[in-house]
Formats: structure tokens, C-alpha cells, sequence
């Protein structure tokens, strides 16, 4: 069902972990679907992702494309990290099977949502980037995502 | 490999093929012939519905052969809404019936103008009598209520529903799929008018399975053509299969009693060793009015198809709920209607034994799982804030 690739990426997932004081972090999904990611982002003072690290509930789908999407935004500048779409993260697995598409989509809103927290937290705009989805409330339980 | 999906499908026993075996190339003749090699297939035929009838205490020719147990589902929902339709057109059922079941009420309901009744569960996935009672009307020609549910694998109590349907004047249907060979069965004492049986969970081969269909019960053929099994399903026997199923069927009610003890105890030991060892995690489904080869849990803060793909590296073959597994954004509709919360019914593990299933095998899964579960939460943002104290456990409360 899954490429090789995917596989990879599930059974020796890239950065997984957290980052300390990250300068973004960005939670996107929903935990009533399967499928929640958190994205970590450690950005330089140029404006270079230095580090990315990722978390990730979800199926191999949702695990692999989150490590993809941490390789393809590693030392790219902002600008060049809102050009990862899903597109970008399904080509550069190989493909994902039909029903797991919305999967490469949680990775692109995971790191813009990374982003637009970066941007809050230092009061500035990022060119093209826009206020992420945030269907991750779970209801009243739901805290500080 | 460690085959713990036993629920799914089984291994044919190789007494099952050595059974069959003759009637591809010797004993090939077709049943309705009149030659020697077809009075050997009818003859075949006869013993194994006989075989087949003993196991649920039924009379040999209120057995018919069909495709296995979704052509059996079919047949008996819909053969009796057109019977009688001249009496009403209610149905009652539950909400964890397989989908053979539940998605034939919804056709019947959307293109036949059936009214059908869904019984609610309660958390260990047990219909309510009082309810059941509650929804006969005037206009109820059918209850049709699963022997054991194939998810989580609780028992239904079948003699009582038997007793309230002859009450009625209702007819019964019981899908005993997962049943069937794994507890004791007896049609008359239980007031069963119809059920169903497939042969590939009892060490049968697959493509083969029957419709009980008490005698007087006077539903109409669902395959028409020819005339075999009493005019009421044409088509050429499978004879190979049909004596398979006699087979297993056999085999199944030899070693039932025996199996069942042993499976119970890996079983519990299992279930024991998986809730106590592993945080965040609970039993699905009754504890004791359950299938003996049935474990099923829900792990806490992960996802099951994660789990599965994880199982699979280690050769552990299981199954699970998540809707990752399930082709659709919803998780089993049985994990919703026991009233799990989506997130729980989302990381939940089916393991299902057999009599082959060794104390050893069952361990080497827990610990299997044990590692893969850590490893999981390990990168689980749920668990994150879990262990954070941001987010309270749904299983612990």
C-alpha cells in the first residue's frame, strides 16, 4: 500500500522529538480523526529554519509525511519554506495512497502553522502566509494549542 | 510469524484439504448428475450438511450451503422483508452488526421502504432486553441480533432474544459468524429461526458458508436457477467446499470444548497482562461473556494503523478499529456504539487467537506491543501534553 519511501520515513522517522524554546511551533489535525502533528521550528536570525523537529499522532501516512516535511524545510529561509506544499511532500515520498492525501496536507499546515506562530510571536508579517486552519479543538477540554 | 487476526480469517486445517481434495480431481462430478463421480458429490454433500446441522442441533435439511456468511446476511434480511411485507415492515437489529447486516438494512430502508430499529449497547457491547422489548410493534417481522460480535467479541444473551422473539411471534436471525464452532449453539433451545455461518473462520476454506433455515420459516430463493438445495439457492455446489465446511465443522465441534478452555486462559492472561502493564490502556468489550480467542484493547495516544504496520515488522498479524484501517475518517462503528470517545477507539488493537496460539506466542505479542506502544507515544503529541499534565488521560479519567 505504501511506497518504499513512506516506509522508510515511518519505520525511521527524521527528527522527531521537541525543540526547546522553539521559535515556532505549530499543532495542526484533530485527535478525533487520527491524525494530529506538531511542528517545532528553531529559526535563525537571518531567517533560516535551523532546526526542525516534529510530533506526530497518526497513521504511517501521517507519520512519514511529517518526517518528510522536516527534511524539505531544513535550512531553508521562511520564503522558501511556504513553497513545501503537499504536493512537494507527496512527490518527494514517492506518493501516498488516495485516501492518505489529507495527510501531506496536515504536514503543509503544520509548518505554516510553525510559522504564523514564529511571525506572532515577533510581531511580523510573513509574506504569503496566512492565519492556518485551526480545526484542532477538541472542545472544552482543549487548552493551549 | 505470530497469526493473531483469527477473527479475520484462519489457516484451512490441512484435514479440511486433505478432505476436499478428492472432489477437484477425482470426485469432480456435478452433484445433479446421475453417474457415479455425481452421486459421489451428492453423497458428499449430504454427509457434510449432516456434520454441519449436528454442530448447532439442527435438522440437515434446514441447512443450505450459500457463499458464506455476508450471501447468508442477505438473504435471510432480505428474502424476509419481501415475505412479509404483508405483515409489516419493521426490523430490529443492533448497532454493531457486521456491515453484511447493517449495510442490507440500509438498502432495505433506503430503496424498499423498510423502517429498521437499531439497538444501542451498552459499554461492554451488550443489547438491553427491555429495549428490544420496547421496540416490537404490530409491525415487526424480523430480529436479527449477531451470536457474538466479531470486533470485541462479546456474547449477546441469544436464548433470551430467542424467548422474547417466540413471544412475539417475531422471527429471529442471528449472524453466528464468529459464533459458529466456538460456543455452543443449539437452534431449537435458543428459538433461532435463521442464522448464519461462514466456514473460513473455523478453519474452513473460504467462499463457502450457510444459511440455517428452520423448517416452515417460509422465506423465498435469493439465487434463482436451478434446483439445488431444495430449490432455495441454485448454482452447482461447491462441493470441495461444502465438504471443507463439513469438515471444519466437524473439527470445530470436536475440539470446542477443549480449545475454548485453552484459548480462555491465554486469553485472560493477555488481557491481564496488557491492562496492567501498559499505562493508559482498557479492555473492549466483556470481560467474561466474551469469545474465547477474543482480545481487544484501546492504547491511549496512538494510533492503531501505526501500530499494526509496526506489529507486521515484528511477523505479529493483528488488527484494529482506527479508521486509518477502516477506509473512512470514522473509527468502528462498534468502538462508537460500546461509547468510546473517537480518540481512544482510534488506537485500538484486535488480537485474535486460535488453538494453536501458544502461551509463548502470546507473550512475545504483549511485549511486542508494549515496545511499540512507547516507542509511539514516544512521538505523540497527545502523549507530549499528557505527560506535560496539559491533557487528561480519557481511559484513566
Amino acid at each position: 500500500m505504501y511506497s518504499e519511501k513512506v516506509m522508510d520515513h515511518f519505520q525511521n522517522p527524521r527528527n522527531v522529538g521537541e525543540i526547546e524554546d522553539a521559535s515556532g511551533v505549530g499543532t495542526v489535525g484533530n485527535a478525533k480523526c487520527g491524525d494530529i502533528m506538531r511542528m517545532y521550528l528553531d529559526i535563525d536570525e537571518n531567517g533560516v529554519i535551523r532546526d526542525c523537529k516534529f510530533k506526530t499522532f497518526g497513521c504511517g501516512a501521517a507519520v512519514a509525511t511529517s518526517s518528510m516535511a522536516t527534511e524539505l524545510v531544513k535550512g531553508k529561509t521562511i520564503q522558501e519554506a511556504l513553497t513545501v506544499t503537499n504536493k512537494a511532500v507527496m512527490e518527494a515520498l514517492d506518493g501516498l495512497p488516495p485516501v492518505k492525501v489529507h495527510c501531506s496536507l496536515l504536514a503543509e499546515e503544520a509548518i505554516h502553522a510553525a510559522l504564523w506562530d514564529y511571525a506572532q510571536k515577533n510581531g511580523i508579517e510573513i509574506e504569503g502566509l496566512s492565519r492556518p486552519k485551526s480545526d484542532i479543538s477538541e472542545g472544552e477540554e482543549e487548552e493551549d494549542y | 510469524m505470530i497469526y493473531l487476526d483469527n477473527a479475520a480469517t484462519t489457516k484451512t486445517a490441512p484435514e479440511v484439504v486433505e478432505a476436499m481434495l478428492p472432489y477437484f480431481t477425482e470426485n469432480y462430478g456435478n452433484a445433479s448428475s446421475i453417474y457415479g463421480i455425481g452421486a459421489e458429490s451428492k453423497k458428499a454433500i449430504t454427509e457434510a450438511r449432516e456434520k454441519a446441522a449436528k454442530v448447532i442441533g439442527a435438522r440437515p435439511d434446514d441447512i443450505y450451503f450459500t457463499a458464506g456468511g455476508s450471501e447468508s446476511d442477505n438473504w435471510a434480511l432480505k428474502a424476509t422483508f419481501e415475505a412479509f411485507s404483508g405483515k409489516g415492515n419493521h426490523i430490529i437489529t443492533t448497532k454493531i452488526e457486521h456491515h453484511a447486516i447493517l449495510h442490507t438494512c440500509e438498502y432495505l430502508e433506503k430503496y424498499r421502504g423498510a423502517r429498521i430499529t437499531y439497538l444501542d449497547v451498552d459499554e461492554n457491547g451488550l443489547v438491553d432486553l427491555e429495549q428490544l422489548k420496547a421496540a416490537i410493534t404490530p409491525e415487526t417481522i424480523l430480529i436479527s441480533v449477531m451470536f457474538a460480535n466479531n470486533e470485541i467479541g462479546t456474547i449477546q444473551p441469544i436464548k433470551e432474544i430467542g424467548t422474547i422473539a417466540e413471544e412475539h411471534g417475531v422471527l429471529f436471525h442471528t449472524d453466528a459468524v464468529q459464533a459458529f464452532g466456538q460456543v455452543p449453539i443449539d437452534v431449537d433451545e435458543m428459538n433461532i429461526d435463521m442464522l448464519s455461518m461462514s466456514a473460513h473462520k473455523i478453519n474452513g476454506p473460504k467462499g463457502i458458508g450457510f444459511l440455517y433455515i428452520r423448517k416452515g420459516v417460509k422465506i423465498r430463493s435469493f439465487i434463482h436457477g436451478g434446483a439445488q438445495e431444495r430449490k432455495r439457492r441454485a448454482g452447482t455446489e461447491n462441493v470441495p467446499g461444502i465438504v471443507g465446511l463439513g469438515a471444519a465443522a466437524e473439527r470445530a465441534a470436536a475440539t470446542m470444548n477443549e480449545r475454548a478452555e485453552k484459548e480462555i486462559r491465554i486469553r485472560d492472561h493477555m488481557i491481564k497482562r496488557l491492562t496492567e502493564e501498559i499505562p493508559q490502556c482498557r479492555l473492549n468489550g466483556d470481560p467474561v461473556k466474551r469469545l474465547p480467542n477474543n482480545v481487544n484493547v484501546s492504547l491511549e495516544f496512538i494510533e492503531g494503523e501505526s501500530l499494526l504496520i509496526m506489529l507486521d515488522m515484528k511477523g505479529i498479524c493483528a488488527s484494529s478499529g482506527s479508521a486509518c484501517t477502516s477506509g473512512s475518517l470514522d473509527p468502528s462503528h462498534v468502538l462508537l456504539a460500546i461509547g468510546l470517545p473517537h480518540e481512544i477507539a482510534h488506537g485500538s488493537l484486535r488480537l485474535t487467537i486460535s488453538g494453536e496460539t501458544s502461551q509463548e506466542d502470546a507473550d512475545t505479542a504483549v511485549d511486542a506491543v508494549k515496545e511499540i506502544v512507547t516507542q509511539l507515544r514516544g512521538m505523540s503529541p497527545l502523549y507530549e501534553d499528557f505527560a506535560a499534565g496539559k491533557r487528561r488521560s480519557l481511559i484513566d479519567g
